[in-house]
């Protein structure tokens, strides 16, 4: 894939969680080896656009493109649930509460993933797995289970776990979220990485401004529901366009 | 130290402070020391035959085995049916979460005899009906729904502590965080992966102590199946209790005996399952600790997890 190619398209993206109305039409491009930081306020919309991205929440309206595989909303029939299935193998997802397996040890989560695919190698899908773990800078916590990690080192087993399924995209949803201040930096180091020296393609929601400014090709700011404004980080954190981005900017740095 | 404690003024108060000197253990052991001469005082004023009972004790017992095959029989088959009924509970399809609602609501609503009963004694006659009007049905069809007292009761014990437990392990499973689910969901994980894999695996430590429990009820629940009638060769506990005090004269002495072994292979049981239940909760303990100081449920930034 060279840059410029299309990974990740939202079109016409609208969701509904009953009556309230969480994204009202949001178009989205993420293009190879970007990395997009999606501010806003709590509820604007931001974790559930990610959420609808690999179908965790489906789309009330319009469609979701990955690597190709366009899909839209609606009931899922068996054949459905398998296009879904297909798409999220293409996306890696990170999550705030990081959600590793507490039965498994570090490398046993990281090695799940690809188990679950048909006809994969034991041996070859631990090599790499124990690769990743030291690619996290984990390696020597293989063996442990997430109840003996740090935040900070569960959430890089997760950022392992995800880029096990050799996904053509990262989400990550406040992947710092949850953790004690002093262990943020690690897991923005290695996401920092992961753009820098792996051009992988990124949608992240954070309140990291540094990260942001100095990782992202882009920052799109949501409020309630749409895209209110965007642009690269230069631009966003110099001259904004509304008023309503200066204070959430204001607010966060 | 500041000042001195006032001296005890009243009776009362001097035998609470000497009271607090002996060990709560010690004073537990003492009640019950008491409760059993109480109880000694009672089997003397009451005559009873105790050396009918030394006697006959060994003959009672004999039952146990069959007390323990129906038991093992039942909960064998509980925790399989309590198993497809959870996975109906939290199905969205309709067709099975209407099939294990009606189960539940049927086992949990009508007296445990009355299924007995009704296994014991219906089946057959269904089965006579329905061979009389299909002639196409094989041979043995209607001697195959007459089933013996000890199967029906392992039967209809399976089917009630199933439908309670159907409720046990849904709670289990839908005590996991969805977080997990989520987890799997984003690895791209099938349904049944993701239930062996990662949700039942879990849900396991939740739903094994209380499983434990109704096997300790289940085992007192035997003694619904001596209603059935079994012949006294393979009679459990109570069965053979009754036969035998019947017709000795010594319905009391025998009622007492079996409510003896019951109380032993209870509290045998109790005993285990304690130990279960420490061991499964070490794990679960330190597992809560962590979770509440690594992963506030508040983001410190106030940020939506899900929104």
């Amino acid at each position: 894939m060279t840059t410029g190619d299309v990974v990740v398209r939202v079109e016409g993206l609208h969701k509904y969680f009953g009556d309230l109305e969480v994204l009202r039409g949001i178009d989205m491009v993420l293009h190879a080896g970007e990395v997009v930081v999606i501010l806003g306020r709590s509820g604007s919309g931001k974790s559930t656009l990610l959420r609808c991205v690999n179908f965790l929440d489906d789309p009330t309206q319009g469609t979701v493109e990955v690597s190709g595989l366009r899909l839209g909303g609606g009931h899922r029939t068996r054949r459905k649930r398998e296009q879904i299935r297909q798409l999220r193998l293409h996306v890696g997802m990170v999550f705030q509460q990081f959600n590793l397996f507490p039965q498994m040890t570090a490398l046993q989560n990281v090695m799940c993933g690809p188990l679950c695919r048909k006809g994969t190698d034991k041996a070859t899908t631990r090599a790499r797995g124990l690769a990743l773990l030291d690619r996290v800078g984990l390696a020597d916590k293989a063996d442990q289970h997430p109840i003996r990690l740090s935040g900070g080192q569960q959430q890089r087993v997760a950022i392992a776990r995800a880029l096990a399924m050799e996904p053509d995209v990262m989400l990550f949803d406040e992947p710092t979220s949850a953790l004690d201040p002093e262990l943020t930096g690690e897991v923005l180091a290695v996401m920092k990485s992961l753009a820098t020296d792996s051009h992988m393609p990124m949608m992240v929601v954070t309140h990291e401004m540094g990260f942001a400014r100095e990782v992202a090709d882009r920052m799109v700011f949501f409020h309630e529901g749409v895209i209110l404004e965007q642009g690269p980080p230069a631009q966003m954190f110099g001259q904004t366009e509304h008023p309503e981005t200066r204070r959430f900017l204001d607010a966060v740095l | 130290m500041t000042s001195p404690d006032p001296p005890p003024t009243g009776r009362g108060e001097r035998l609470a402070l000497a009271s607090a000197g002996i060990p709560f253990r010690l004073k537990v052991a003492a009640v019950w020391v008491v409760i059993f001469l109480f109880l000694g005082l009672f089997f003397f004023i009451a005559k009873f035959d105790n050396q009918w009972m030394i006697d006959n004790l060994e003959f009672i017992a004999q039952g146990l085995q069959f007390t323990l095959y129906i038991a093992i029989g039942g909960i064998a088959l509980a925790i399989v049916l309590a198993g497809i009924g959870a996975l109906g509970r939290i199905s969205s399809n309709s067709i099975a979460y209407g099939v294990s609602g009606f189960y539940v609501s049927f086992f949990r609503g009508t007296p445990l005899i009355v299924q007995m009963f009704l296994i014991y004694l219906a089946l057959p006659q269904v089965g006579g009906n329905l061979a009389d009007r299909f002639a196409s049905l094989p041979d043995g069809f209607r001697d195959a729904l007459i089933l013996d007292a000890a199967i029906a009761g392992t039967l209809a014990l399976g089917l009630n502590y199933g439908a309670y437990m159907t409720e046990i392990f849904r709670a289990g499973i839908q005590s996991i965080s969805s977080g997990q689910s989520e987890a799997a969901e984003a690895l791209g994980m099938t349904y049944g992966q993701r239930m062996r894999r990662v949700i039942l695996p879990q849900a396991l430590r939740v739903i094994i102590p209380p499983t434990g429990n109704e096997f300790i009820a289940m085992l007192k629940d035997t003694a619904l199946v001596s209603f059935l009638g079994v012949a006294i060769a393979s009679a459990e506990i109570f069965r053979r209790s009754q036969l035998l005090g019947r017709a000795d004269n010594r319905p009391l002495e025998a009622l007492i005996v079996a409510a003896g072994i019951y109380w032993a292979l209870t509290a045998l049981f109790t005993v285990f399952q304690t130990r279960l239940e420490k061991m499964l909760s070490k794990g679960y303990v330190r597992g809560v600790t962590i979770t509440t100081r690594e992963q506030p449920v508040t983001p410190p930034h106030g940020g939506g997890g899900t929104v």
